[in-house]
């Protein structure tokens, strides 16, 4: 048997799946979708949460009750972010600041499930490293996963912790500027973002008349806008904003979508190592968080100042 | 043969058996292996292939002139001409020398940069002309060692009978150049038909790029499997084109195998 496993770990190793873990049955069936509104949290996992409903301190307790144990190491939880990470979720690149809206987020959902500053650990990850079979290097992963059904049979999402909108980015002098209704964009050569849920956004709400151009990075994106091969980019809104403000000289958000549009709003939400339990704890926490107005607090100290994009209606 | 056979059933059997016994098994056949995944992407990732057929298409053809262009540069006797031999030979070297990946990156995005009007910015045919650079300096080696493989003598013969250099070129060596290089040829075109699916760095959707698409919709990754199987669906009959070719020109040539 022992022979048989080496032989086996060989094999993967060999097509590159590296990682082989002991791990309980996987549940692979249908799962609760993921893609509630408001405050009532619902995972990507089977369990939801009842987290809203319970007393302030009762639910900070259970949290914290909830979450011992279910770490990677006993009274350490890794957090991992994206490389690199970057404003109004992270500012400066630095996670461990608590300064940026994920990074706040995460500490404060440390701590009511009973981790203090020190306690918490940041790393590293991309989206597919977040999505691998195997073993996890984080317990927590938050870069603004979009939390939609097809993904949730997939991965394990915590309840949503921001709900956000999309916006279309171009240059001052595009033609998309000053439209107002999605009909206006139609004619307009879109580009987007690879692994955003911005294409999606773009195919199925926008529908324009040609297909659009996807980048593997803004860097990408913007030198398309300059050569002309696309008209404007769609983001999600606070994205937009750093991109307009930092990276894409010359650049303006050319406007925002409802958050609704679409029929439903592009949620973000934590991800874990499919069926970890600790997403129940999570959300608890998450649940007293939004009770006790601390997640609108963070919400508004670091995702404020959007508004005044123009709005475009969808018909 | 029975050897062979037995052998071959042992060794997929125990891959077919043993793999499923891992611990992480589960979990990747749900990650890599999701039949519902796979059959709801299959039909978007084929309708992307499309466009690497396209590209294919259009490059193919090119690349065979331009790369037939460069060898007979590089081949070019006269002194007079020698400038024509040099920018062959550093061309060669150029684009040899540099990632078919950075050479699309440089010219897909950097040439567009000039300010040109659509439809001559489109990313399709910067990105095209990318991979037909690149690929002609390898495809015009195979040709300069095709040329290179006709004997002398055979030159010889030609110009003693009065032919002239170029009727030489076209009328003795390159039909027996050609011939041979066929099979080493098909190589690089199978390497093309891969290497397509990068223009997709520069925007357009294509079969790699839909099936990542539909990797981060689904947070699975069995649409990179499917991908891998639509590529396998061209390649392997062209891989095994090639060896026939490659068997034919060895029992034409008299070469014996040797097992």
């Amino acid at each position: 048997m022992l022979r048989s496993r080496a032989t086996v770990s060989l094999l993967l190793a060999a097509a590159a799946m590296s990682s082989i873990v002991a791990c309980g049955d996987s549940e692979s069936g249908d799962t609760t979708s993921a893609s509630s509104t408001g405050s009532t949290s619902a995972g990507g996992s089977a369990t939801t949460s009842d987290g809203s409903l319970a007393t302030t301190a009762a639910a900070a307790q259970s949290a914290a009750e909830c979450a011992e144990g279910k770490t990677l190491d006993d009274g350490r939880l890794v957090v991992a972010t994206g490389s690199p990470a970057f404003p109004p979720y992270v500012m400066d690149d630095d996670p461990t600041s608590g300064k940026g809206f994920e990074s706040a987020v995460a500490y404060a959902v440390a701590g009511e499930m009973g981790f203090d500053k020190e306690s918490v650990e940041w790393t590293r990850s991309t989206f597919d490293q977040a999505i691998q079979p195997g073993a996890k290097n984080f317990d927590i992963n938050l870069q603004q996963f979009s939390i939609t059904p097809r993904r949730a049979r997939n991965i394990t999402f915590s309840a949503p912790y921001y709900a956000s909108n999309q916006a279309v980015v171009g240059f001052e002098d595009s033609d998309a500027v000053g439209a107002t209704s999605v009909s206006e964009l139609r004619g307009l050569k879109f580009g987007a973002q690879s692994g955003t849920t911005s294409l999606g956004f773009i195919q199925d709400v926008i529908q324009p008349e040609q297909e659009a151009f996807v980048y593997n990075d803004n860097v990408g994106a913007k030198q398309a806008l300059e050569s002309n091969q696309i008209d404007a980019i769609v983001l999600d809104l606070p994205t937009a904003f750093f991109v307009t403000a930092v990276e894409i000289e010359g650049s303006t958000i050319i406007g925002q979508f409802p958050v609704d549009a679409g029929g439903q709003a592009d949620e973000f939400g934590m991800v874990f190592e499919k069926d970890n339990p600790l997403v129940e704890c999570v959300d608890l926490a998450l649940g007293a968080l939004r009770k006790n107005g601390t997640l609108e607090k963070i919400t508004q100290r670091w995702m404020t100042g959007f508004a005044d994009a123009p709005e475009i209606a969808v018909d | 043969m029975l050897i062979a056979a037995v052998s071959t059933i042992v060794v997929v059997v125990a891959i077919a058996v043993l793999v499923p016994m891992a611990p992480g098994w589960d979990r990747v056949e749900r990650s890599f292996f999701a039949g519902d995944v796979f059959t709801d992407v299959f039909d978007d990732l084929l309708g992307a292939f499309w466009l690497d057929v396209k590209i294919f298409a259009w490059s193919a053809p090119t690349i065979v002139a331009l790369a037939l262009l460069i060898a007979m540069a590089r081949g070019v006797r006269s002194p007079a001409l020698f400038p024509l031999r040099l920018f062959a030979a550093v061309y060669t070297d150029v684009f040899r020398g540099v990632p078919v990946i950075l050479t699309i990156y440089l010219i897909g995005f950097g040439v567009p940069g000039l300010g040109l009007p659509r439809p001559w910015n489109s990313p399709l045919l910067w990105g095209s002309v990318a991979l037909v650079l690149a690929y002609s300096a390898y495809v015009a080696e195979v040709f300069r060692a095709g040329i290179e493989s006709v004997h002398e003598s055979q030159r010889a013969a030609a110009r003693s009978l009065g032919m002239s250099s170029r009727q030489t070129m076209f009328s003795v060596v390159l039909p027996q150049a050609i011939r041979r290089v066929v099979p080493a040829l098909m190589n690089d075109f199978i390497s093309l038909q891969k290497d397509v699916a990068l223009v997709s760095l520069i925007g357009p959707i294509e079969l790699l790029r839909q099936a990542e698409v539909e990797k981060s919709l689904s947070g699975n990754f069995t649409p990179y499997v499917a991908a891998a199987v639509i590529f396998l669906a061209v390649t392997i009959p062209m891989t095994r084109l090639a060896d026939y070719l490659l068997a034919r020109e060895r029992r034409r040539t008299g070469a014996t195998a040797v097992a």
